[in-house]
């Protein structure tokens, strides 16, 4: 079976300054993986590690400088900025560390977001964002703004807004990083459950041991490589 | 990510920064709202100028001193009595003229003292320049012929000079030569700048004889049909170039006063224009300005929206409507106190500004085109923004 995601050898190097006293430096120095449909992984690493700049390319923000890179066996060095732009819109949902909410718009506009960039009606976006928001246990904080959130509520609407577009892919980065121990633990507890129940590949990028300890596969990364 | 879907974000940004996005707007108001009233105003006055010139008669012929053209300096007339008369002998049945020469003077009734413009006239000039004798009988030949010191009072003379009791039979004293008022003519109005209520007919030799002159200052013909002006001006000008010179007269058209005075008002009305332009290019430089702020601070934000699927041109297309409306609502705003303050002038001035649909439409149209003009540049910037590099920025 077609892996979800396959990373083959795969590097990432960024040139820093310009012209002569440009230093470049290798992020990725040729990494191997795989990540099946519905699995979880820990990606787990110090900072520094890399594992920032492998979330970007799981996430189809960002291309491999080499190697190959390919969701349902299709290679990034294929597909255009749009088709990158499609992929992350249909089939990966993001939970960042930050939350990444728009203050200026209500629980219910921020989940749909990603709704709105595949031309979803109003009506459609609304009926999905709502659904979305009780799967997460927040029905009646659907017109809240994040402000008048708790960390751990905004957090799970960043959640639903992951999974409203019903991706394959739930990338979560440091998900529990700014929220207390048990928030965290809530957290963690409703992706695995995501996970578990809708079939969602999982993938946690955590420094957190304990975090880590909860997925069933960990990948650790060091200096850019993945310790065997 | 479609059109009205990018308003309503762009509306929602807009709110969210209400004080900012009000100064920033405030500049194409201005702008706008400039171009609406100064525009109104050059228009209002080439209407004044048009009405005052068109209320001559349409068929009138001008035969003026000096060459007529635009930026001539005034010429002292050559014309005589008798210039008069040939045109009056040659044209005969068809056409009826009249000379006049004029000069502002003190005019006396008793203890009433008014300045006016006294003018002597031939007998056809209440014909000729359409006034309407309201009371007693015009100025006549035998009069003109004999320089009796009669005169025809305008509306406005007649209420300036006799307040309170009825002027014909009675005296007025120019330069201290009496004339009898023979008649009072009815209201007229004024007629580019010329208050022709308050004027003094006396007969042209009477006149001639006041002022120590043989001269007519100008020659009015009431031509017969439009048609034919042409040719009467043709022969008109034939006759008069036996005697004088070339530079020496002219005989103009209504439609050539218009002419000259109109290409006067259109370069008004766009300069007018063009200073209100530049006001409202300052106002586009202040959204470009603030729009480029609005990227920077939402990088983030912008990060998010790819990480979720937004294409670059949905990004560009964001700020770019975001642009279109903050000038847009600006645009709306600056017609409506363009429009406001144009009737406000209108009503409590003498200023006629008239609000042309064109210069709304232009307006309007520019300040969009602004709004797209100094947008595309921070859009541009917006959608091109890397998304990894856009999550990360503080």
């Amino acid at each position: 079976m077609t892996p979800l995601v396959e990373a083959v050898d795969v590097t990432r190097q960024y040139r820093l300054g310009r012209g002569p006293d440009a230093v470049v430096v290798e992020a990725l120095r040729g990494v191997s993986f795989a990540v099946g449909e519905g699995e979880f992984v820990a990606i787990v690493g110090p900072s520094g590690s890399g594992k920032s700049t492998l979330l970007h390319l799981l996430g189809a923000l960002d291309r491999p400088t080499t190697g190959s890179l390919r969701f349902s066996g299709r290679d990034v060095a294929d597909m255009d900025d749009g088709d990158l732009a499609e992929l992350r819109n249909r089939e990966i949902g993001f939970v960042f560390q930050q939350f990444q909410l728009l203050n200026r718009t209500s629980a219910l506009s921020n989940v749909a977001l990603p709704l709105v960039y595949r031309g979803a009606s109003r009506a459609e976006r609304r009926e999905l964002a709502g659904a979305a928001l009780a799967s997460v246990g927040l029905s009646h904080r659907l017109t809240h703004r994040p402000a008048q959130l708790s960390g751990g509520e905004q957090q799970r609407v960043a959640v639903a807004r992951a999974l409203v577009a019903e991706p394959r892919l739930l990338l979560a980065d440091e998900p529990t990083g700014n929220l207390d121990t048990a928030t965290g633990h809530d957290i963690m507890r409703l992706l695995a459950t995501l996970n578990a129940e809708r079939g969602v590949a999982l993938v946690v990028i955590t420094h957190d041991v304990e975090v880590a300890a909860l997925a069933p596969r960990q990948i650790r990364i060091r200096d850019g490589l993945i310790e065997p | 990510m479609n059109v009205s879907e990018a308003t309503r974000v762009a509306f929602t940004a807009i709110a969210a920064n209400r004080l900012r996005s009000g100064l920033t707007v405030l500049g194409v108001v201005i702008g706008v709202m400039s171009v609406v009233l100064l525009v109104a105003v050059g228009t209002g006055a080439r209407n004044v100028v048009t009405a005052g010139v068109e209320d001559l008669g349409s068929n009138l012929l001008l035969v003026v001193p000096g060459s007529f053209e635009f930026g001539q300096a005034p010429t002292v007339s050559k014309f005589t009595l008798d210039d008069v008369d040939r045109i009056e002998r040659e044209l005969g049945g068809e056409v009826a003229v009249t000379g006049n020469l004029a000069s502002g003077e003190t005019v006396r009734a008793g203890s009433v003292s008014a300045f006016a413009s006294v003018i002597g006239v031939t007998a056809s000039f209440d014909e000729v320049l359409n006034r309407e004798v309201v009371r007693g009988e015009f100025i006549t030949d035998s009069d003109v012929a004999t320089a009796r010191r009669v005169a025809s009072l305008g509306a406005g003379a007649a209420r300036a000079l006799f307040p309170d009791s009825d002027p014909i039979g009675k005296d007025v004293s120019v330069a201290g030569l009496r004339f009898r008022v023979i008649s009072v003519i009815g209201e007229v109005g004024a007629a580019i700048g010329v208050d022709r209520d308050s004027q003094v007919l006396v007969p042209i030799t009477a006149a001639q004889r006041l002022f120590g002159t043989q001269r007519v200052d100008a020659i009015f013909v009431k031509g017969p049909e439009r048609e034919e002006l042409e040719a009467t001006g043709d022969r008109i000008t034939a006759l008069l170039a036996e005697r004088l010179d070339d530079g020496e007269f002219s005989v103009v058209t209504q439609d050539e006063i218009l002419g000259v005075a109109g290409t006067i008002l259109d370069t008004l009305t766009l300069v007018l224009a063009a200073i209100a332009g530049i006001s409202l290019l300052v106002g586009g430089i202040g959204v470009s300005n603030i729009m480029l702020v609005s990227v920077q601070e939402r990088t983030r934000e912008i990060g998010l929206r790819k990480a979720l699927g937004a294409r670059t041109r949905d990004i560009t297309a964001q700020f770019l409507v975001e642009a279109i409306v903050l000038c847009g609502v600006g645009g709306v705003i600056g017609i409506a106190l363009g429009v406001g303050l144009a009737e406000l002038a209108a009503a409590v001035s003498p200023l006629p500004a008239d609000v042309t649909g064109w210069s709304v439409a232009l307006a309007f149209g520019v300040s969009v085109g602004v709004g797209v003009a100094f947008g595309v540049f921070p859009a541009r910037r917006a959608g091109k923004l890397d998304p990894v590099v856009a999550l990360r920025y503080e």
